[in-house]
């Protein structure tokens, strides 16, 4: 059982890989390169929302607003291009970075500061950021037709058959690793999460962690904003409706603890792509997408309930004389 | 410093109670609601003419009835540091039902008997879950919401259902009392918050809800059946989003597999602006009925004005937040912790 915890990832890396090889077996045509650079282009937003979600879970919080931050980010995004159009494409993702953490900062202040609980506070910001759309779009929509070349051009940009989002979501997810194990504001996310009195012995500031926490989560809700809207060619308020739960049950899947303090960003990874293969392969199968729903359901379940099984119900015994004791008595 | 230790008993004093006094009544939550449901009446009513009309205050309640009725029971687990995000999807699954027995030609009764068994089986299989598994609550319903949601798109896909007899229509779209004007979704709710009330207040199991939201470990070291308790609060969840689904089925008479789509969010933050703590053992039923009558009546007034819906909802994201950071900044500026 130890060996399943340590390498839970290559776990689920085994489950994916089967998956797909039965469905590759079922229908040929999902086994080829085409489809697998379609899979993963489509599944980079996942992969990064759920990178940014995991960092916010791992200190004991949730974002509930990333989808509303999204749609707004986008909806800004795609107004200050009509404003200023024709500016080079990296304008645009510096703008989506910086709309979209300052509302994570809104987020990240209001929790941290006043210590209002997270999903009260982002509860609240989804409402207000998905109805800030009309508020300032007027209800209506920006269409492709309002939108630059250098702004719609940019995510179909592709280098070795995968868009640029594929290659901005992998960028991120190094950053997230290199962020997440090597620096000391990582280290510290894990800290707080896994222990808050520990950490708050330990000189770790929580407060800094949690606005940390929620404008990196909202600078890359934004910036997915900026790259949904440019690669779907519209902008409106129900874009991305709902995804907040999709992108923390790719988290859930991918064995971050919902407790905090717990997570890796190949696990993270490897839950976003379980996702994605299932939601590419529905209709590959001729499966109608209706079923979508009810089986990422019964995975999350499933996961869940073994992971739990393999962490087991005692207590942690962290002495080694306790633990080899543990495992006689098994015997 | 000195470590000197107590030689006189005099030097606690411990009172059966805190002091009373006129600032922390007022600044008890119920209070803040109070005020701020005073300001929603009387502001709507200098606004509109047609805000204080009986008939048009009676049709105003069918917009918050349901939802009003799940959160009674969303409070009682939100109080025990569980969530139900769930209940949208239980609702959509038995008013699937409903519907499906509509189709299949059964009276109103059997309608009824179904909607209430479905959400029933639905809430119990959450408390199995839930109490068998260890996982946090949170996970384990966004899991069953998806699985829920999901099977009525995999029964429905596009489609709809919407024969049903007159007389199960009738329950939703007349008022159960004509004078003054009640419907009977808005009766229930009354019923219900007088029951729920009574039940959290002023019984023995109440008082182990606060117990088991203040230290669930210590509560079953108490000898509280806690899991027995959680398990009970699920299936009572599943059978009021059940009783939700009755009468939201009567009330529109028709059934699609978007219905009640997001109402988990709006459910909450009933019982969130209700004073119940996300982190357990703090609330009252009072509490929630006072913030389902702000919600509902300032959505209400708001729609007289003809404002948005969509901005209807960030004038009440915005409530939500500003009235639960508001008595946190007061009580950082007056330095009281």
């Amino acid at each position: 059982m130890s060996v399943f915890l340590k390498y839970r990832e290559w776990v689920l890396a085994a489950i994916i890989a089967l998956m797909v090889t039965c469905i590759s077996l079922y229908a040929p045509a999902f086994g080829t390169l085409d489809n697998a650079t379609g899979v993963l282009n489509d599944t980079a937003f996942l992969f990064m929302m759920a990178l940014a979600q995991m960092v916010v879970i791992l200190t004991r919080g949730i974002d509930l607003s990333v989808a509303a931050n999204l749609a707004l980010t986008g909806m800004l995004t795609g107004i200050f291009n009509e404003i200023f159009p024709d500016l080079p494409a990296f304008v645009y993702v510096a703008v989506a970075l910086t709309l979209g953490g300052g509302l994570g900062l809104i987020n990240g202040t209001l929790i941290a500061w006043l210590r209002i609980p997270p999903i009260v506070v982002t509860l609240g910001t989804l409402a207000i950021f998905r109805g800030m759309i009309v508020v300032i779009g007027g209800g209506s929509q920006v269409n492709t037709s309002d939108m630059s070349a250098s702004f719609v051009g940019f995510p179909k940009l592709g280098f070795l058959g995968l868009s640029s989002v594929f290659w901005i979501a992998a960028i991120v997810a190094l950053l997230a690793w290199f962020f997440l194990s090597l620096t000391r504001a990582g280290r510290g996310l894990y800290a707080v999460g896994g222990n808050p009195v520990a950490a708050r012995y330990c000189g770790i500031s929580l407060p800094f962690q949690q606005v940390l926490a929620y404008a990196i989560s909202g600078a890359v809700a934004g910036m997915s904003g900026y790259l949904w809207v440019a690669r779907y060619g519209v902008a409106y308020v129900e874009i991305a409706s709902g995804y907040e739960l999709t992108v923390i049950a790719a988290c859930v899947i991918g064995g971050v603890s919902i407790g905090g303090g717990v997570g890796t960003v190949a696990g993270t990874l490897l839950g976003a792509l379980f996702v994605g293969v299932i939601v590419n392969a529905l209709p590959v199968m001729q499966v109608s997408p209706f079923w979508q729903m009810l089986i990422s359901g019964a995975v999350i379940l499933t996961a869940v309930i073994i992971n739990a099984r393999a962490e087991g119900r005692g207590l942690k015994l962290i002495l080694p004389e306790a633990r080899r004791a543990a495992a006689q008595a098994k015997r | 410093m000195m470590h000197d230790t107590p030689s006189t008993p005099s030097r606690y004093t411990v009172e059966d109670r805190a002091p009373r006094k006129l600032s922390s009544f007022l600044l008890r939550w119920e209070s803040i609601l109070v005020m701020m449901l005073a300001a929603v009446i009387i502001g709507n009513t200098l606004k509109s003419p047609y805000f204080l009309d009986p008939f048009n205050l009676a049709d105003a309640t069918y917009n918050f009835s349901e939802k009003a009725i799940m959160a009674l029971v969303m409070a009682l687990l939100i109080l025990v540091r569980e969530i139900d995000l769930s209940v949208a999807a239980i609702l959509a699954v038995s008013s699937l039902a409903i519907g499906f027995m509509g189709d299949a030609g059964y009276g109103t009764i059997a309608l009824v008997l179904t909607g209430l068994a479905v959400g029933t089986v639905c809430g119990a299989f959450n408390g199995f879950l839930v109490t068998r598994s260890g996982v946090p609550s949170i996970v384990i319903t966004i899991g069953t919401m998806s699985l829920y949601r999901g099977i009525t798109q995999v029964s429905l896909g596009d489609q709809a259902l919407s024969t049903f007899p007159q007389s199960y229509l009738d329950l939703g779209q007349t008022y159960f009392i004509d004078w003054p004007p009640v419907p009977l979704s808005f009766f229930i709710f009354l019923l219900l918050a007088c029951v729920f009330g009574v039940f959290l207040h002023k019984t023995a199991i109440g008082r182990q809800l606060f117990a088991i939201g203040a230290n669930p470990v210590a509560a079953r070291f108490s000898g509280i059946r806690v899991d027995r308790i959680r398990f009970a609060l699920f299936t009572v969840s599943g059978l009021l989003a059940g009783l939700g689904a009755v009468l939201l089925t009567a009330r529109i008479g028709v059934m699609r597999p978007n219905i009640g789509l997001g109402w988990e969010l709006d459910i909450i933050t009933m019982v969130i602006l209700g004073g119940v703590a996300i982190s357990g053992g703090v609330g009252t039923i009072g509490g929630v009925v006072l913030a389902v009558f702000v919600l509902g009546l300032s959505t209400f007034g708001l729609a007289l004005m003809n404002v948005p819906g969509i901005v209807i909802n960030v004038l009440l994201g915005l409530l939500l937040i500003i009235s639960i950071a508001a008595p946190i900044v007061i009580r950082m500026i007056t330095g009281k912790r």
